[in-house]
């Protein structure tokens, strides 16, 4: 079989022709790019790159073609239906981004609505103010410890060198109930007693709590309010362990800038005694120094009440009011806020102070 | 304690220009708690001087008479000035504020227009200076006081600087003048002169009155002189009304005043008797109970055993140590007086004032302590005063029956103010600090310390290391960090405590802490059996409201009336929560016997003690009111149900570790809970609380919302978490099987997921209930529970089959335990 004299009948081959296919590759890309959205160019992609298409009519000619022309035919085709293929690819990929973008923007909320549809709830702020403490001092190796709200009075003052003949111990001064012996602590230092009486030193524990007197409701006072002792117990310990102890406290609870001071003062349960200043800038009556809490050398009599020697131990102990350092630190300035229960009061603070 | 600045002065070297913030520093360094520091002259602000009234016009056709007046303060111009009062006379001379001045109370004084005249500053009364009450007139100095021009500060007694301190209950001495200064002295490092320092007669053969002690224990001196003659109509003079004043005591008579200023200056409180109205001589005693005694406050007392009276023929005349009786009371007509010092025992004075309620400038300093050595002195102060006003003829006999005991010394070894407070004080400081505190110091080692006998505080070692801390100066001491031991963190009580708080915080509940104070109705209100234990409450015998004495069992009363105070300012969506103890009495035990101080309690005496001690468990409460969802513009709300509340208590119980499995619900009758709307709430099948919707009555009874909900736990019953260990987590894929259970409408779902749980054995992992329905079709009483099953096995894939027949197994069990109908089998 001779290619060389096969006629060449360039009528048959017409679809063939390099002006044809580039006539097909034009009018293709003419149609993709005015196809206006993804469904119109589906309908072009048969048209043009389908079984009829000319650049597939083109393809069946190649068959007609001297054996000598097929391979450059061929080719050409190829490069014809490569580029509509291309251009049908780059407007197909085009308008996909068109769509993608067109549906975000169409999804598009305001998403500056609420959508509180279960209310958060909080925390009091004592509470939180009570566990920021206490963790203060379990990072300084102390314990926590806690007891009972309705104590014996032998707890509560006897052992704490509170004798019978204590003013505080009137009914003026202190809840008392129908069980004779019993009185509402009047501040967590039997926190102390107890601990003392089950174990020897060392000791280092705190005492977050509620206590009791009988006071009025007013702006400053609350007959139920909440305090923090401290007690530490063991050989060697002074004074000075004491302020350096109570200055980190304050730093801690005030910041680092906090401005402390202590002055003499009395307490049966502690010998040296003092009250613990801190200075208040945000007072309503003006900065000035405002009383945090008492504190002291354990009184040898408390130690000797409550098992431990006193010529071989020493300790100091303070008791620092929850509220007061709540009203200091954060700004509030009437107690009744923090006793009512209102619960705007406890939702300005949620879950930490 | 008050007092002024230049009356300490003469007792005590102070700075000339000291300032009051130098004095409050020092006061407070001293361990005296500062009232407040007044300084008078600065009180009025601006020229306050003293002018001579020139002309005065009266002004008419005003409301009041007015007066124009021409006052000459020293310039060349007189003053122009309008003044209302009218008890001054051209001549006399008067006290001005010049513009641009200000009065007590910020009242700034200009030059004005006023009554039609100008009028350039004002001519002040006592009150309007702040220095009294008088406010009938303006105040009018004596002629030649001062020349006009000249600062009227001095002229009208505006120049003192007013010192009011808190003493502490340890220092009576401080409540005198005598002891300021010498605390102030310390600080200072200046002379002192003691008052007391001065001679005195002791006691004669013969006394000027006769008098018997019978209790030596109560009254352990008792000293007396005797004054006749004394001019009655004699005043006290200016400078010891103004002292008086000034320490807030008012002048009253000559010889009341000089036991009242002798009370201040030394702080030995003495009683004055009218020598006439005695009857007989005195006999110092316990009163006998039932005794009677009208005091001076004209209270008509019955007196107690333990109370001490001094006495003569008609009984008892004086409340010894506290408060003079009617009958023997210097009289405006008295001319013979008997001067009385003593010394009371302080644990009796203290007892006496609280039980007659009679706090006494002079039982707050016998309770304080007093030195007893001052009565001889003072008697003699008193008897050079009176006779210096009063004139008068001394009796020179004296009375003294002295049983005081010396105070003991006390063996101090010179390093322990050193070990205790963390300064290196030498043996030599501390020795010095002591004797500046009046202390006499023998030996070495130990020091041997006698205290003073102003200083009835100073009993043992610590109180001499404080007195060396004190005056070496607290801000002296070190700030240092003890070291600590290895701590064990918080325990797991403590930590389950707060993650249960937070829990339900963040499940929406809002912490409150409410007072535990409860009325007993409450319990009626709640609905309780008669014999319900929680009725049996400790009650306050010294509550702070007669109508809620009791302590709380349930911590529900008081949140309910914390929801209510809420719902009271306009709040309506609530739900709240409280964590906190309740108080549970035990009846059957009986008080233990008196524990010592001298020694640890032995274990046997600290047990008895303790069964006394009520039951406190912290537990667990949650009430809502309202909808626990709220309308929004997504939809409506949801209104908060009993199904909230059993939540609420499952999250708890999440919360604190226990597993789910070991939770239970069932349905219970229990105030003051809807008998049919309750859940007892069980771990390992005990009951630790109860939840749901409150019984209708009790909700109506409180005045609450229709269908508020509630829950309470006992926290403390609740078991210790188990230490969690970990599943090995299957990595094939599950299988997933709904089966719709029809049954009685009465069989509680929670049996049916546990039947359905039992019977399906190890391949299901995990069992949910995802629809309940009911309806007449099928059928009435009954309701169709459909859950969705998961099967999946640790080591591969389930096939059909397998899963299949665990669902079957499942649904065999509900059927054998509770009736169920597999729904379209």
């Amino acid at each position: 079989m001779s290619y060389r004299n096969d006629p060449y009948d360039p009528k048959q081959a017409a679809l063939l022709a390099p002006e044809a296919l580039d006539d097909a590759v034009a009018e293709a890309g003419k149609a993709f790019a005015a196809a206006a959205d993804l469904d119109a160019l589906g309908a072009l992609k048969s048209v043009h790159l389908g079984d009829r298409s000319p650049v597939s009519l083109a393809r069946r000619e190649i068959g007609s073609l001297p054996p000598a022309a097929k391979s450059d035919a061929g080719k050409r085709v190829n490069v014809a239906r490569q580029s509509i293929q291309g251009a049908f690819d780059a407007r197909l990929a085009e308008l996909q981004l068109e769509r993608a973008a067109r549906v975000l923007v169409e999804e598009r909320v305001d998403v500056t609505l609420p959508w509180d549809r279960r209310p958060r709830g909080a925390r009091h702020p004592l509470t939180t103010l009570m566990e920021h403490m206490a963790d203060l001092f379990v990072g300084m190796g102390y314990e926590i410890v806690e007891g009972p709200e309705l104590e014996l009075e032998w707890v509560n003052f006897d052992a704490l060198n509170i004798g019978p003949d204590n003013a505080v111990r009137g009914s003026m001064d202190s809840f008392y109930v129908d069980v004779p012996g019993l009185v509402m602590r009047t501040h967590t230092s039997p926190g102390q007693v107890r601990t003392m009486l089950t174990r020897q030193p060392p000791i280092f524990v705190v005492s977050p709590g509620r206590a009791y007197r009988s006071d009025e409701l007013d702006a400053t006072h609350s007959p139920v309010f909440h305090q923090i002792e401290g007690l530490v117990v063991d050989e060697g310990i002074t004074m000075a362990h004491l302020r350096g102890t109570l200055d980190h406290f304050a730093r801690a609870m005030f910041g680092p800038d906090a401005k402390t001071r202590w002055r003499p003062h009395y307490f049966p349960f502690t010998e040296p005694s003092a009250e613990f200043d801190v200075w208040f800038e945000q007072h309503r009556d003006g900065p000035r120094w405002v009383e945090w809490g008492g504190c002291g050398m354990v009184n040898p009599r408390v130690l000797t009440a409550c098992g431990i020697d006193p010529e071989r131990y020493s300790g100091f102990a303070f008791g620092m009011g929850v509220e007061r350092t709540l009203m200091f630190r954060n700004g509030v300035s009437d107690m009744h806020d923090m006793v009512e229960g209102d619960v705007r009061f406890t939702r300005t603070f949620g879950m930490e102070v | 304690m008050k007092t002024t600045l230049s009356w300490l002065r003469e007792y005590v070297e102070l700075p000339a220009g000291l300032t009051a913030e130098q004095l409050d520093a020092a006061l407070v360094d001293l361990g005296m708690e500062v009232e407040s520091i007044v300084d008078q002259a600065a009180t009025v602000k601006g020229g306050l001087v003293v002018g001579r009234v020139l002309e005065i016009e009266e002004l008419t056709g005003f409301k009041k008479p007015i007066r124009f007046n021409l006052v000459d303060v020293g310039n060349a111009a007189p003053q122009e000035i309008i003044c209302g009062a009218r008890n001054y006379a051209v001549g006399d001379l008067v006290v001005v504020i010049l513009p641009g001045g200000e009065l007590p109370g910020g009242f700034a004084v200009g030059a004005r227009k006023t009554y039609g005249r100008m009028s350039a500053g004002m001519i002040c009364s006592a009150r309007e200076l702040g220095l009294g009450d008088d406010h009938s007139g303006i105040i009018v100095l004596p002629a030649g006081a001062a020349e006009p021009g000249a600062d009227a500060r001095g002229v009208v007694g505006l120049d003192n600087v007013l010192v009011e301190v808190e003493i502490t209950p340890d220092r009576g001495y401080e409540m005198s003048l005598r002891g300021m200064a010498r605390e102030l002295s310390y600080h200072f490092g200046t002379a002192y002169t003691d008052p007391a320092d001065r001679p005195a007669p002791g006691a004669t053969a013969e006394p000027p009155y006769p008098v018997r002690v019978d209790d030596p224990v109560g009254c352990d001196r008792f000293a007396a002189r005797v004054v006749r003659g004394i001019d009655p109509h004699a005043a006290s003079p200016e400078w010891m009304q103004r002292r008086l004043i000034a320490a807030g005591v008012r002048a009253i008579s000559l010889p009341v005043d000089i036991t009242n200023y002798l009370m201040l200056e030394l702080g030995q409180p003495m009683h004055v008797f009218d020598l006439n109205r005695l009857r007989g001589g005195l006999v110092v005693r316990r009163a006998t109970p039932g005794e009677k005694l009208t005091t001076l406050d004209g209270v008509a007392r019955v007196l107690d055993a333990e109370d001490m009276v001094i006495c003569d023929d008609s009984g008892p005349i004086s409340l010894a140590a506290v408060m003079g009786g009617e009958t023997s009371e210097w009289q405006p007509d008295t001319v013979d007086v008997l001067l009385e010092a003593a010394h009371w025992d302080p644990v009796m004075v203290g007892r006496t004032a609280r039980r007659h309620r009679l706090f006494s400038e002079a039982a707050k300093r016998w309770e304080r302590g007093v030195d007893p050595q001052l009565p001889l002195v003072a008697l003699q102060r008193a008897v050079e005063l009176l006779t210096e006003y009063a004139g008068g003829t001394v009796d020179e006999r004296v009375l003294d029956i002295d049983h005081v005991v010396p105070p003991a010394p006390v063996e101090l070894d010179p390093t322990l103010p050193a070990r205790r407070i963390g300064v290196s004080y030498s043996a030599d400081q501390v020795v010095d600090l002591l004797g500046r505190v009046g202390c006499t110091v023998t030996g070495t080692d130990p020091l041997v310390v006698t205290p003073p006998s102003w200083r009835p505080d100073l009993l043992a070692p610590a109180d001499l290391v404080e007195e060396v801390a004190r005056l070496g100066g607290y801000q002296e001491i070190p700030s240092l960090l003890p070291p600590a031991p290895g701590g064990g963190g918080l325990t797991a009580v403590q930590r389950r405590r707060r993650t249960v708080g937070r829990a339900i915080a963040e499940a929406g509940y809002v912490e409150v802490l409410s007072y535990p104070f409860v009325a007993p109705e409450v319990h009626d209100a709640f609905g309780l059996a008669p014999d319900d234990p929680r009725r049996s409450a400790v009650r306050l015998t010294n509550p702070l409201s007669e109508e809620e004495p009791q302590l709380r069992t349930s911590l529900l009363p008081p949140l309910l009336a914390t929801l209510k105070r809420n719902l009271g300012r306009g709040l309506r969506e609530l739900a709240l929560y409280e964590a906190g103890q309740v108080f549970r009495p035990r009846l059957v035990e009986t008080a233990p016997g008196p524990m010592a101080v001298d020694r640890r309690p032995t274990d046997a005496e600290w047990a008895a003690a303790n069964r006394i001690v009520p039951d406190q468990p912290w537990h667990l409460a949650a009430v809502l009111a309202g909808d626990v969802e709220p309308a929004g513009w997504w939809g409506s709300g949801r209104a908060a149900t009993w199904a909230d509340a059993v939540e609420a208590a499952r999250i708890a119980l999440s919360a604190a570790g226990v597993p789910a499995d070991r939770v239970s619900v069932r349905a219970a009758e229990y105030a003051p809970w809807h008998p049919g709307r309750c859940a007892a709430v069980l771990v390992d099948d005990v009951v630790l609380g109860h939840a749901g919707e409150l019984h209708p009555a009790v909700v109506s009874a409180l005045e609450l919302p229709k269908r508020t909900c509630a829950m309470e736990l006992n926290l403390d019953a609740v078991p210790p978490a188990p230490v969690v260990q970990a599943a090995a987590l299957s990595t094939y894929p599950p299988a997933l099987i709904d089966v719709a259970l029809v049954l009685d409408a009465t069989v509680p779902a929670a049996d049916v997921q546990a039947a359905l749980v039992a019977g399906a054995g190890e391949l299901l992992e995990s069992v949910y209930l995802f629809d309940v329905y009911a309806s007449d079709q099928l059928g009435a009483g009954l309701r169709s529970l459909a859950y969705k099953l998961t099967f999946r096995a640790p080591d591969r894939t389930l096939t059909v089959e397998e899963a299949v027949a665990a669902r079957d197994a499942a649904v065999a069990s509900a059927a054998a335990r509770t009736g169920a109908v597999l729904r379209g089998a």
